[in-house]
């Protein structure tokens, strides 16, 4: 067991309020790690603390380097990519652009044709639709979109911030299919939030749970889903 | 019907020029949400660069590309200096101080050079040339077809380049640009840096045109904010267009209205940009700014 990612004593700030009060977290290296948590718990925040977004304190650390205080733009060059929450793609731009921005910060340009493809084999649909505008695609395009986008850096660690928000379950259930096998046969480290912990639980190895800014469990999935505690408040059987 | 069509073609000889220095506006307006009040004095300052150049006896292609280098650094110095100290003050501080900009640029240019109208010359010569029905000098096609190249050279950059792919990016998600890696800062210095080299063809253009004198972008730089409103400030292709059309407009109304002359003719501006305004703020080609609330 290789941590990719180690936060220790993270903090984050908007302003003066505090958002995070001190979280020790590891992402296993080539594991999908899932961070649950109701609405303000600070999910969003912790991954804005991890992509350089927010003002931190504490240590994050990235494969043995020390990354805290970095610019969004260097952390992205050391192989974390951020698909934010709302998707956070360029509408007035193409899909193929969006993919080509993805790999903005790569120089091989070679290998970012193969990459294109590799993507477009994962989301078909984005193949079909490269020439429109992203605005124009439908709410699970989207996110898949943004899913093609991060993975266009080609990250180490992909960190997904709600990719279910305002998706039918179907789709819900497609994407994290995919996701499990980006996960798999490219053996990209995830960290993963949400709100829906049935089928996020069923996705991640690890979970952590977060309740206003502090970790209060956590363990391997099939753990957290025994848990009687967390079945009643979070997965609701 | 010769007149109509003589008066149109020559119109977009001086429509290129306004198309320029509109592209200029836009291209920091949509960057940075603001427009830049000294795009013209910066034109005009790299104008008397270029004079200088061609008073030491280069030749004026060579002092052209040497003013356009200039103007490209020089704008990125400015945005780096000056704008971005400011940049994430309320829009009305960094309007506040690209107005500073502009009386700075034009007491400085009156210091360096005096208010002494100075001639400029043209690259073109003024032989005329028939083209249909129409007659239009050298001068006039090659004023217009420099603007135009420029555009396109403008546009080749913004649709097939990464870099130009970059800026439009950070023009519509500041902080999703910065996630894919783009430093978002850095675009907006090399868009005014590129503002600026389109200004100064602006400016180099309409010199012989307009004569060289600190003041000679005033009523020209109030045409380029009627064709950017025109055309749409959220649209480079609208304010080139709305370019074209202010440049024609004014020509014809100074042939057709007689008593609009010369004197009236920045009244002919302002009327597009106020009937802009109040039918269609967003002007022919913008779309309106839609904010999630």
């Amino acid at each position: 067991m290789e941590a990719l990612l180690e936060a220790s004593g993270l903090e984050a700030f908007y302003g003066w309020s505090k958002v995070l009060h001190g979280l020790d977290f590891a992402v296993e290296k080539g594991k999908i790690t899932v961070i649950l948590g109701a609405n303000g718990a600070g999910k969003t925040t912790l991954l804005r603390a991890i992509s350089g977004m927010v003002k931190i304190s504490g240590t994050v650390r990235f494969a043995g380097e020390r990354i805290e205080g970095f610019a969004p733009e260097d952390i992205v060059r050391r192989g974390i990519a951020h698909v934010p929450e709302g998707r956070g793609t360029f509408v007035n731009l193409t899909v193929e652009e969006n993919l080509r921005l993805g790999a903005y910060a790569r120089r091989d340009k070679a290998a970012i044709h193969e990459d294109m493809e590799r993507v477009f084999r994962l989301f078909p649909v984005l193949k079909e639709k490269s020439r429109n505008q992203a605005g124009v695609l439908s709410g699970g395009e989207q996110q898949m979109l943004a899913v093609a986008r991060g993975l266009m850096s080609r990250p180490r660690l992909l960190l997904l911030d709600e990719p279910s928000l305002g998706l039918a379950p179907v789709v819900v259930t497609e994407l994290f299919r995919i996701v499990r096998q980006i996960n798999q046969s490219d053996g990209v480290t995830i960290l993963l939030v949400e709100q829906d912990a049935v089928a996020a639980l069923e996705l991640a190895h690890q979970a952590y749970l977060l309740e206003t800014g502090s970790i209060v469990t956590s363990g391997p999935a099939e753990e957290l889903r025994e848990n009687d505690s967390i079945r009643r408040s979070y997965l609701g059987y | 019907m010769a007149t109509l069509l003589q008066q149109i073609v020559s119109g977009l000889s001086t429509g290129g020029v306004y198309a320029s220095l509109a592209l200029a506006l836009v291209l920091i307006y949509q960057a940075t949400g603001v427009v830049n009040f000294a795009q013209g004095e910066m034109a005009m300052f790299a104008t008397y660069l270029a004079w200088t150049m061609l008073n030491a006896g280069w030749p004026y292609w060579a002092a052209f590309a040497a003013t356009l280098a200039i103007a490209f650094f020089g704008g990125l110095l400015i945005e780096r200096v000056v704008i971005r100290p400011v940049e994430n003050a309320p829009v009305l501080t960094i309007v506040m101080v690209t107005i500073g900009l502009l009386t700075i640029f034009n007491s400085v240019a009156g210091w360096i050079y005096t208010y002494t109208v100075k001639p400029f010359p043209s690259p073109f010569p003024s032989t005329p040339i028939k083209l249909g029905l129409a007659t239009i000098s050298l001068q006039d096609l090659g004023v217009g077809g420099v603007s135009v190249l420029v555009l396109i050279i403008m546009y080749v950059f913004f649709h097939h380049t990464t870099l130009g792919l970059a800026m439009r990016a950070v023009v519509e998600n500041p902080s999703g640009s910065r996630l894919v890696g783009i430093r978002v800062s850095w675009m907006l210095a090399l868009g005014w840096g590129l503002a600026s080299v389109v200004g100064a063809v602006a400016g180099m253009l309409v010199a012989p045109l307009v004569f060289l004198e600190p003041n000679m972008m005033s009523g020209i730089l109030i045409y380029a904010f009627a064709s950017a409103t025109l055309g749409g400030f959220n649209s480079p292709g609208g304010a080139v267009l709305g370019g074209f059309l202010m440049g024609v407009l004014e020509n014809l109304v100074g042939t057709y209205v007689t008593f609009i002359g010369t004197e009236l003719k920045l009244t002919v501006a302002l009327a597009v940009i106020l009937l802009t305004l109040l039918i269609k703020p967003t002007g022919l080609f913008g779309r309106a700014a839609v904010s999630r609330v």
